[in-house]
């Protein structure tokens, strides 16, 4: 349920940044696969069971002189999410130890094709139909394409409300945007 | 952001096309925050409540290019709740109380359309603008299929859901076209390609559009041009005093409060 709360998240500024108390002696050489496989344990917080990178948010990963440098794609625009995303990237990447900035771009706009297969699986998995157009949602309890779409609108702004008129279980679908 | 290639003239008046549709997103979208926990039916209160949020998260993204292109050490939070009632530059439409499920629904698929047009007309010059608008009009796709299936369904009903929906129309029609004004600076604005037809061809467009839905429903809403573009925008009434104070009162009671 949105609560008035929500309603009344305040704006994100467009970058944060951390900087390592401590500056290694040695810099250890690091790659954007590390730094992937690091952001693969920072989940959506409603959805624990899906990484941001099976998400598809993950838009670049770029290593400069300077530090570490993200690019992530919010998947509304008004996602009051993305506080605690972005902190919750700063926290994973601390053991890299360089001085890191994550930042929100539009210039990608995410869209739920973004969603790699896994992830697909993980939603489906914990309840979730991953996005799709109406027609073509199926049930994730019991893959029935026998759906019915009560309302666009769910509990947050990314997903929709759907009947198994099979397995008679309410779910929710991602929209897709 | 890359606001260093604006010339100065064109600059004002982006910034205040940028105030008109942030002002519009955010008082549309705490007006229809005031349905939460009190809409018809539950499912309606979840999508008004998800709508609301939407047109908040539009606006805050708004402000924040405001806030860039101005520079003036004044960030999205400070534009959007520290002005006076008369510094905001929404469009007339949304000066009305809330009132009843009708009239909402009547106020919603007039900016909704409205919006739509005027969405259709940013040009893809300036990119922060352009890459924003491309992600917002995926958001307010389904806006328009929730409020085109109310106007459908109360239109159809017959009785009272049609008599009201048809008088909340045609109360708010002589204002629906402040939507589509922009107070100072097209010519720069469409020298630039920042929008890429005056707004008077949206509003043709819009007019066509509106007919062509409503037509079919046995409707037909008479929507002349707004006379006065500043006036369009100013002069707001009590119901958007009542709608500052709430959407005020915390950064009022506490000075530059964050939550």
């Amino acid at each position: 349920m949105v609560t008035a709360a929500a309603l009344r998240c305040p704006a994100p500024t467009t970058a944060a940044t951390t900087t390592p108390t401590t500056t290694p002696t040695t810099t250890p050489t690091i790659d954007g696969a590390a730094v992937r496989d690091l952001l693969r344990s920072v989940h959506d917080p409603e959805i624990p069971t899906i990484s941001i990178v099976d998400l598809g948010i993950v838009e670049s990963v770029a290593i400069t002189n300077d530090g570490i440098e993200i690019e992530l794609l919010p998947t509304f625009v008004g996602c009051p999410a993305l506080d605690i995303i972005r902190g919750a990237v700063l926290e994973a990447l601390v053991p890299l130890g360089r001085p890191t900035t994550v930042e929100f771009t539009w210039r990608v706009p995410w869209t739920s094709s973004r969603i790699s297969p896994l992830g697909r699986e993980r939603l489906a998995a914990s309840g979730f139909a991953p996005p799709a157009e109406p027609a073509d949602v199926r049930c994730p309890y019991c893959a029935s394409a026998r759906v019915a779409m009560d309302s666009a609108f769910g509990p947050t702004q990314c997903r929709s409300l759907f009947y198994c008129r099979d397995c008679r279980q309410p779910f929710e679908a991602f929209k897709p945007v | 952001m890359t606001a260093t290639r604006i010339s100065p003239e064109t600059a004002t008046a982006l910034a205040a096309f940028l105030l008109s549709m942030a002002d519009d997103e955010f008082v549309i979208g705490f007006s229809d925050s005031e349905w939460t926990g009190i809409a018809p039916i539950l499912e309606e209160d979840v999508a008004m409540s998800s709508i609301a949020q939407d047109e908040l998260g539009h606006a805050r993204a708004l402000y924040e290019l405001l806030a860039a292109l101005l520079d003036d050490g004044r960030d999205a939070d400070a534009l959007a709740y520290d002005r006076e009632p008369e510094a905001y530059r929404h469009a007339g439409l949304l000066d009305h109380p809330r009132g009843d499920w009708a009239m909402t629904m009547a106020r919603r698929f007039l900016y909704d359309t409205a919006d739509d047009a005027r969405l259709a007309s940013v040009g893809e010059v300036w990119p922060p603008l352009a890459e924003l608008i491309a992600k917002v009009r995926r958001e307010e796709r389904y806006h328009l299929m929730h409020v085109l299936a109310w106007a459908d369904r109360l239109a159809r009903a017959g009785g009272e859901s049609r008599a009201r929906f048809v008088a909340a129309l045609e109360m708010l029609a002589p204002d629906a076209s402040t939507v589509l004004t922009i107070p100072e600076g097209e010519a720069a604005l469409l020298d630039a390609g920042i929008i890429t037809r005056p707004m008077s061809a949206a509003a043709a467009a819009w007019r066509a559009e509106v007919a062509a839905i409503l037509g079919p429903l046995g409707i037909t809403l008479t929507l002349e041009p707004a006379a006065d573009a500043v006036a369009a925008r100013t002069g707001h009434g009590d119901a958007f005093r009542w709608l500052w104070g709430e959407f005020t009162s915390v950064r009022r009671s506490e000075p530059g409060a964050t939550w």
